[in-house]
């Protein structure tokens, strides 16, 4: 095989997984800026739009507007557990809302393991995702669902990227994670500012789950913990809550993945993918809390 | 003890603030101990007192930052108890804060737009957009610059227009002379003595004794959370109570 075609065949690879740990690793920051929250039960969104577009679609709603009922599904469950369980213990001491968001994770797979049962199902496609398209005489191929991946990706961070800079509500979730009783003082409506962080954080983490089901062929409802962990680190190495270092962070995981495993076997590093990338995680928490973009808030587990 | 040195001149004029017998707790520590003022339409009451005497705290307990344990603000007749700080400038009463707490990663521009963030009026915003960059002509040089680049005064001159462009009917201003090089400091108090001949009713908590009873018309002295004396400004210029009750003590 030609270097220059591995080359890009790998950079491929890494640009696909890096869309969808930019994805959610996005919401995940957005929701710590502004709350100082970390909401791991941001990974079972992903379940939700999962489930939510194979149950549309099973029905016989077409795959594309399926997907966006997925997305809409995503968005309404997170207003709701910003309602239910984030809003009561607001301001609480950080071990308050990190247990909260723990407990909120295992209510939610678990009610996803009661509604759909803890099996793997597969997850159809329609004849257009599976289209193989191949380069260079097939030595570079891919699926229509990595350009899907990246084409739905792009547009939703040039979304993020003209909502948080354009519009009023977008200024003002930035201004709030700034200072939240700065933006209090000038009157942003802090409630609605974090019911629109929820949405949009929460639809992304829908559009990533049903990216995910695609790449994999199965849904199932602990689908979102493996991504959620991986967003995780990305976003700490990044920098945890900064919208471009999550993007950074997501980008340089997937490619830091994709570069251990196509590392030559003899090394036999590549079944410690996993441990290597929170080997890494470690690293930046001790030597870089700050991340790539060196965001200066101090992360707290 | 309060003493009155004068009879309080707002009386039968339109009351923008009240306050009634205020008690706010940090904690375990009694921040205000019934605390009670008015200021009327119009009218620049400056609040002076040492450090920790309470004056912050009184501002924000105003803007619904502090929920008081007793007692109550009233503006311009109406209960603000329930409300959020939000619902408060929406009525129409801004707080510009102390340390400016502007938002340093946004354009100058993006933080005089938030300032309006209570206001739908999208022309007449456009309209203070550019009256605020012509007050303070350097904010115009520097609209696109992200404000934590900017210098002290700058950021108070930015924080004083952001909170005006809320369009307040009672300004709350802390300590807009802190850390600004004197020169701007006699520019935005200039600025403030242009707003109170416009009608701007203004409460002003500010270290600078003597600059704040030049511009004032009345003023309170709060020691330990408690209104130790309040009167005329010009009058207080003069009176050395007002130095023993900085200086903590007997009055």
């Amino acid at each position: 095989m030609n270097s220059l075609e591995y080359v890009l065949q790998q950079l491929l690879n890494a640009l696909s997984i890096g869309s969808l740990y930019a994805l959610v690793a996005v919401g995940l920051s957005i929701i710590f800026s502004l709350l100082r929250l970390t909401n791991f039960a941001h990974g079972d969104l992903m379940m939700v739009g999962a489930f939510a577009t194979l149950f549309l679609n099973l029905a016989g709603v077409p795959f594309v507007p399926a997907l966006l009922g997925g997305i809409l599904l995503s968005s309404g469950v997170g207003i709701l557990i910003e309602r239910v369980a984030y809003r009561p213990v607001r301001g609480s001491p950080d071990v308050t809302l990190l247990l909260t968001s723990v407990a909120l994770t295992y209510i939610l797979e678990n009610l996803g393991i009661l509604l759909f049962s803890s099996s793997p199902r597969n997850f159809p496609l329609p004849d257009w995702m599976g289209t193989v398209y191949s380069l260079f005489d097939g030595r570079i191929t891919f699926t229509f669902i990595t350009v899907v991946t990246l084409g739905a990706t792009l547009l939703s961070l040039l979304f993020l990227g003209w909502f948080v800079t354009r519009t009023r509500v977008g200024l003002g979730m930035r201004a709030a994670a700034e200072d939240l009783t700065a933006a209090n003082l000038v009157g942003i409506d802090v409630n609605r500012t974090v019911t629109v962080a929820f949405v949009l954080a929460s639809g992304f983490a829908g559009l990533a789950g049903v990216l995910w089901a695609a790449q994999a062929g199965v849904v199932e409802p602990l689908m979102g913990f493996t991504p959620l962990l991986k967003a995780f680190v990305a976003a700490i190495i990044g920098g945890f809550g900064s919208i471009p270092g999550a993007i950074v962070g997501g980008f340089a995981l997937g490619a830091l993945e994709v570069l251990i495993q196509s590392l030559p076997s003899e090394l036999g590093l590549s079944p410690y993918r996993d441990a290597l990338v929170f080997a890494l995680l470690i690293a930046f928490l001790l030597f870089r809390p700050g991340g790539i973009l060196g965001v200066r808030t101090e992360v707290k587990l | 003890m309060i003493e009155r040195t004068l009879e309080n001149p707002a009386k039968g004029a339109v009351l923008a603030l009240q306050l009634e017998n205020l008690e706010v707790n940090y904690g375990a520590v009694r921040a205000l101990r019934g605390v009670s003022l008015e200021v009327a339409q119009g009218e620049v009451v400056a609040l002076l007192g040492a450090n920790g005497a309470g004056k912050s705290t009184v501002l924000k307990t105003v803007s619904g930052l502090l929920r008081p344990r007793a007692g109550g603000v009233r503006f311009f007749g109406e209960a603000l108890g329930r409300l959020t700080p939000a619902q408060i400038v929406g009525r129409g009463l801004a707080h510009c804060p102390e340390g400016r707490r502007v938002f340093g990663s946004l354009s100058v521009l993006d933080n005089l737009r938030l300032g309006a963030s209570q206001r739908s009026d999208a022309a007449e915003i456009r309209t203070d957009l550019d009256k605020m960059l012509t007050l303070f002509p350097i904010l115009g040089e520097r609209r696109g610059q992200a404000a934590g680049t900017l210098s002290g005064g700058e950021q108070q001159m930015l924080a004083l227009s952001r909170a005006l462009m809320s369009r307040p009917k009672l300004l709350l201003l802390d300590e807009p002379s802190l850390g600004v090089a004197p020169l701007i400091v006699r520019e935005i108090f200039k600025t403030l003595r242009g707003l109170h001949s416009e009608g701007v009713t203004l409460l002003l908590v500010e270290q600078n004794v003597r600059l704040a009873l030049e511009l004032a018309d009345r003023a309170y002295v709060l020691r330990t959370g408690q209104i130790a004396l309040e009167g005329n400004a010009r009058e207080m210029q003069g009176d050395e109570r007002v130095a023993r009750a900085y200086l903590g003590g007997g009055s």
